[in-house]
């Protein structure tokens, strides 16, 4: 009889459920994993390293690249920690802007990961459903700021620009004829916010599509319900946040428990799931993608019946506007030394967290009271998550592996940083 | 928010008396602890029902090495103006820890009570080597090994204390201060030799944007200012 041996496997990096660049080193006994040990580091660009030879708001861009998935929100985490720092605060309508595109990130993000879990799963159209929504909101990045995925949005002291008043619309083509490109123009007629608006009366049925493809199917069901179950007691000691702390049971949003910008403001409820298994968490994500929605028409209608600067008028850390420039000496020093040297921050030491879609993202911040930060270390949520990867696996076949990678929500550009 | 913090902070100050500084800042409580006694007020901070932090946030390491440096020189601006190019690195003030090059910073959280504390611990940089966490904190694993990759930081007690975000085969602990920003090595393939081959880096580190401390900073600190 031939020896019976335990193999080791090697998943990804170009593995295409592998989100990227993990590469997975599996202990295999038989089909059931023995240890997963994951290699990362694959997309390390020192961004933290980065940091430190740049003035602060140079670093704003290197945010979006972190968690390519969800970029305001990042920025979002290091623009509080910077205001913290120089003991500013953003205006209020800046703040409702803000918590607008965080939550319409949310559902990028969400949108994204359903698509991607499903689809390592096994079911094809959801992808092609979450993409089509997640068009319409890239579309509202562009609006803002010019991109549809980095966006460098958010300023210490504000957001960029104001939310502008018409929409880009499709122009006729080869390819679309213009009655076709005027049914696509249809809601692109107001501002953005009428955009946003007629998004998120939407919405909740492109929601009930999802769901209605997944929630009560067998195979989905067969496949996340009992996988990768995770104990309150484990999540807290791998470090999880966000809907994977959620997902096993433990209340802990720090939109609610510790609000920052506007969300004290806003009426939204937080999902909490029961067994801490993959279904579980998927379900406290759509429901969260329902809130964000909530979330986004209470913004839209505190924007409309508020207009305001968006912008502080301090110019030590906040450039002024280029008219303003032409014709004033003062403006005109503010700019150049804003952009050759920066701000300086006051010496010390800071950490904010911000409740990004995928947990809790912290931007731990040293200054020794120079332009540019003497050390920035970035708390990915995805990190720990990562980390408890062979815990969560073990036991379990090789296909569930899949179904874990996809439930923890993996972006490498956060992990490796 | 900020009373809490004061009163978590007198807590912290009466339980472990003269082991640890406390002090707070924007809000946020700063406790130092000695390497030495680290694993037992970790160990009491995790478990003790008035503290009850259950969960390890983050470790990361700092390198206090040019801590108060600046490249360009503004003290003389009003009478004779800035050096026209980038100068040699002088430092301008010390760190607030004198002499001891490394930190290890960790921020815990209780979710229980709401409430959040950093620890910082100062290593030498001749006996840079720590307690593990792990025994407390199973995520202290990965974050402990990155502290250890980037910054040559030991911990003793790690399971598995490997790189993690380095290269295969990385020299060097990146993250240090007197490691280049462009790095010591890079990589190409080699069509000849059909293989990847690492060879000494090729680009001119330059300044951008010089690094200046300004005066009116310099004097006000955020611990002085106490948030």
């Amino acid at each position: 009889m031939p020896e019976i041996r335990n193999y080791t496997l090697n998943f990804g990096p170009q593995h295409p459920s592998a989100h990227g660049v993990l590469r997975l080193v599996l202990e295999l006994d038989g089909e059931v994993i023995e240890r997963a040990d994951p290699h990362i580091g694959l997309l390390h660009r020192g961004t933290e390293k980065l940091a430190e030879s740049k003035p602060y708001n140079q670093s704003i861009p290197y945010m979006d690249r972190l968690d390519y998935i969800s970029m305001m929100c990042n920025e979002h985490g290091y623009v509080l920690a910077l205001e913290k720092m120089l003991g500013i605060v953003a205006p209020q309508r800046a703040q409702y802007i803000r918590v607008m595109f965080d939550e319409i990130t949310r559902i990028l993000n969400h949108c994204m990961w359903l698509g991607a879990h499903a689809l390592d799963i096994g079911a094809m159209t959801v992808f092609l459903y979450a993409f089509r929504e997640r068009e319409d909101l890239m579309d509202v990045y562009e609006a803002v700021s010019g991109a549809r995925l980095h966006a460098a949005y958010y300023r210490p002291g504000g957001v960029y620009r104001d939310l502008p008043d018409s929409m880009a619309k499709y122009q006729p083509s080869k390819w679309h004829k213009q009655k076709e490109v005027d049914r696509l123009n249809e809601n692109r007629q107001g501002s953005l916010l009428d955009f946003i608006e007629d998004f998120t009366r939407r919405f909740p049925t492109y929601v009930d599509e999802y769901e209605t493809l997944l929630t009560d199917n067998r195979i989905w069901k067969q496949r996340t319900v009992g996988i990768g179950v995770v104990s309150p007691e484990r999540a807290l000691q791998m470090g999880f946040t966000g809907p994977m702390l959620r997902g096993s049971g433990i209340e802990w949003d720090l939109r609610k428990k510790q609000p920052y910008a506007v969300y004290d403001q806003l009426d939204f409820d937080i999902p909490v799931g029961v067994t801490g298994d993959c279904y579980d968490r998927y379900l406290v994500r759509i429901e969260e993608m329902r809130q964000s929605n909530r979330i986004i028409k209470q913004c839209v209608g505190w924007l409309r019946n508020n207009p305001g600067p968006v912008m502080l008028d301090d110019h030590k850390h906040v450039p002024p506007k280029r008219e303003e420039m032409k014709g004033n000496m003062e403006s005109l020093i503010h700019h150049f030394k804003l952009f050759t040297e920066g701000y300086a921050l006051p010496e010390g030491e800071v950490y904010t967290a911000v409740e990004h879609p995928k947990g809790e993202f912290g931007v731990y911040l040293v200054s020794d009271g120079a332009n540019k930060p003497y050390r920035l270390k970035i708390r990915a949520p995805g990190f720990p998550h990562l980390a408890a990867l062979d815990e969560m696996s073990r036991g379990h076949m090789i296909a569930d592996v899949v179904a874990i990678i996809g439930t923890q929500d993996i972006v490498f550009g956060e992990i490796d940083r | 928010m900020s009373k809490a913090v004061e009163a978590l902070s007198a807590r912290i100050q009466t339980r472990f008396s003269d082991h640890v500084v406390t002090h707070t800042a924007l809000g946020e409580l700063t406790v130092e602890v000695p390497a030495q006694q680290l694993l037992s007020v970790a160990q009491a901070l995790r478990d003790e029902e008035e503290f009850f932090f259950e969960e390890l946030l983050d470790v990361c390491g700092v390198d206090l090495l040019t801590y108060g440096e600046a490249e360009w020189d503004t003290v003389s601006a009003s009478c004779t103006g800035f050096s026209r190019a980038v100068g040699k690195p002088h430092k301008i003030k010390t760190q607030p820890q004198d002499g001891q090059r490394f930190a290890v910073i960790y921020h815990l959280l209780s979710v229980k009570n709401n409430q959040r504390v950093r620890l910082k611990v100062m290593l030498d940089e001749a006996h840079l080597i720590i307690d593990s966490l792990v025994g407390l904190w199973a995520c202290a694993d990965w974050y402990e090994r990155e502290a250890f990759d980037l910054f040559g930081i030991m911990f003793k007690g790690h399971p598995d204390l490997r790189r993690l975000l380095t290269d295969y085969g990385f020299i060097g602990h990146p993250f240090r201060k007197d490691f280049p920003l462009q790095g010591n090595v890079e990589m190409r393939y080699d069509t000849e030799k059909r293989r990847v081959v690492y060879e000494p880096v090729s680009i001119e580190p330059r300044t951008l944007v010089p690094r200046v401390i300004r005066a009116e900073h310099a004097v006000k600190s955020v611990t002085e200012g106490g948030g």
